[in-house]
C-alpha cells in the first residue's frame, strides 16, 4: 500500500503543483474553476487511452515513439503556457485594475484560459498515464490486492492535491496586485523547466546532441529524489545534473517567452482606459 | 526465398545505419532486480542498452545521470541508446520499484 502511495503521489504532485499554479494565475477571471476542471477531466480521459495505447505509441518511429510523444506533449504545454502569458503581458494591469475595482471579478473576455486549461490538460495526461501504467501493472502483477492498491492509490492522490491545494493556498495570499506579476514569473520558469525535459527526451530519442551529458552534478545539495528535488523540478526544471541541451532550452524559453512578453507588454499603451463594464477587455485592438 | 532475405537485409540496414556497430548491452529485469545490477560498458561510445522487463508488471527504466525514462511493459523490452559516456559510474533503477537499483559502470 506504502509504495503505491508513494509512487501515485510523485506523478499526481506534478500535475497538481501545475494545477495549482493555473489556477493562481487565473485567479478574478470568470469560469477558471469550469475551465481548469475541464482541462483535468480531459487529462485523466487521455490518461487512459494513452495507456491503452501505450504499446502502439512505444513501437512508433522506429521505438522511439514514447520519447517522441513525451516531448511533444511537454512542448505544447510551454507553448500554451507561453501564449496565456504573453497574452496577460498585454492585458493583466487592465484586467487587474478592473478586478480590484469591481471586486475580484472580471470577465475573461478573450482572455485564453484555454490555453491555460489545455496545459493542464497536458500536465496530467502525462503524470496520469504513468500512474495508470503503474497501477494496471500492480493489478495484473496481483501482489498486494486490489484493496491495498486502492486505498495506497487514493492516499497518493489525497497527498498530491494537497500539495496542490498548498501552493495555491500560498499564492492567493500574496496580494491580487503583486500575484500578477509572481504568477507570471512562475509561469515562465514552469514553462523553461518543461521545455528543458522535453530536450531531454529529444535527446534520448537520438534528435539532439547532449552537448555535454552532465553539465554539473549538485546531487549532494539537492537529489533529483528528494522531495524538495521534486517539487523545484517542476516548479523551475531543477536537474541535479543538467546535459547542456537542456540548458539550452531552458534559456532559449525563458529568452522567447520572456522577450515576448517584454515586447508586447511594453506595446502596450493605456490611452484608452475606459472604465470597464461588460465586456471589460477588448480583444487586440 | 533469397530475394525477401535480401530486401529484409537492406531494409534492416537502411532503418539504422548509424547503430550497426554499436556495442548492444542487455539488461533484464527479473524479480525487482536488474540482471546484471553491475553492468560494464565502454567509455566514449554510443551503446545500445535492451532494457527487458521479465516481471508481471510494467516498470519505467529511468536515470537521472543518463537522463533517461522510459516505460517497459510487463513481458516487453525496450531500446535506449545512451553514450559516448565518460568513464565513471552511472545509477539506474525502476521508477515504478525504487528498490530496484543498478549501475552502469563506464571504463
Amino acid at each position: 500500500m506504502l509504495p503505491t502511495a508513494i509512487i501515485v503521489f510523485r506523478e499526481v504532485l506534478e500535475a497538481a503543483l501545475i494545477v495549482g499554479i493555473v489556477m493562481a494565475a487565473s485567479r478574478g477571471a470568470q469560469r477558471r474553476g469550469l475551465w481548469v476542471s475541464g482541462g483535468i477531466a480531459t487529462g485523466v480521459l487521455g490518461a487512459c487511452l494513452v495507456a491503452l495505447f501505450a504499446a502502439t505509441i512505444a513501437a512508433a518511429a522506429a521505438g522511439m515513439g514514447q520519447e517522441l510523444f513525451d516531448a511533444g506533449i511537454l512542448f505544447a504545454a510551454v507553448g500554451m503556457l507561453g501564449w496565456h502569458n504573453i497574452w496577460m503581458s498585454r492585458h493583466g494591469r487592465e484586467l487587474a485594475s478592473q478586478a480590484v475595482q469591481l471586486g475580484n471579478e472580471v470577465r475573461s473576455g478573450a482572455r485564453p484560459l484555454w490555453a491555460l486549461a489545455f496545459a493542464v490538460a497536458l500536465a496530467v495526461l502525462r503524470e496520469g498515464s504513468e500512474i495508470v501504467l503503474f497501477l494496471y501493472g500492480i493489478a495484473l502483477g496481483g501482489n498486494g490486492g486490489p484493496l491495498a492498491m486502492g486505498a495506497g492509490g487514493l492516499i497518493g492522490l489525497a497527498l498530491g492535491v494537497a500539495a496542490g491545494a498548498a501552493i495555491y493556498w500560498g499564492l492567493v495570499s500574496i496580494p491580487m496586485r503583486l500575484l500578477f506579476t509572481v504568477t507570471s514569473w512562475l509561469v515562465l520558469l514552469l514553462a523553461a523547466g518543461l521545455a528543458s525535459q522535453g530536450a531531454a527526451f529529444l535527446m534520448q530519442a537520438n534528435l539532439l546532441p547532449a552537448l555535454g551529458d552532465n553539465l554539473w552534478d549538485t546531487s549532494f545539495l539537492l537529489s533529483d529524489q528528494s522531495l524538495a528535488g521534486r517539487v523545484l523540478h517542476t516548479l523551475v526544471g531543477y536537474t541535479a545534473q543538467p546535459a547542456g541541451i537542456q540548458l539550452v532550452f531552458y534559456g532559449a524559453t525563458l529568452l522567447v517567452i520572456g522577450g515576448l512578453m517584454r515586447l508586447v507588454g511594453s506595446a502596450e499603451q493605456p490611452t484608452r482606459a475606459k472604465p470597464g463594464r461588460g465586456s471589460a477587455v477588448s480583444p487586440a485592438e | 526465398m533469397h530475394r525477401s532475405f535480401l530486401a529484409l537485409f537492406f531494409l534492416a540496414a537502411f532503418a539504422v545505419p548509424a547503430f550497426a556497430d554499436d556495442p548492444v548491452i542487455t539488461i533484464t529485469l527479473k524479480d525487482h532486480q536488474f540482471v546484471p545490477a553491475e553492468v560494464p560498458a565502454p567509455a566514449g561510445v554510443k551503446i545500445k542498452l535492451v532494457v527487458r522487463n521479465e516481471q508481471k508488471v510494467n516498470a519505467e527504466f529511468e536515470s537521472h545521470s543518463l537522463h533517461r525514462e522510459k516505460i517497459v511493459a510487463a513481458g516487453g523490452e525496450v531500446t535506449v541508446f545512451v553514450g559516448p559516456l565518460n568513464a565513471g559510474s552511472y545509477e539506474f533503477f525502476d521508477d515504478f520499484h525504487s528498490g530496484t537499483r543498478g549501475h552502469l559502470v563506464v571504463k
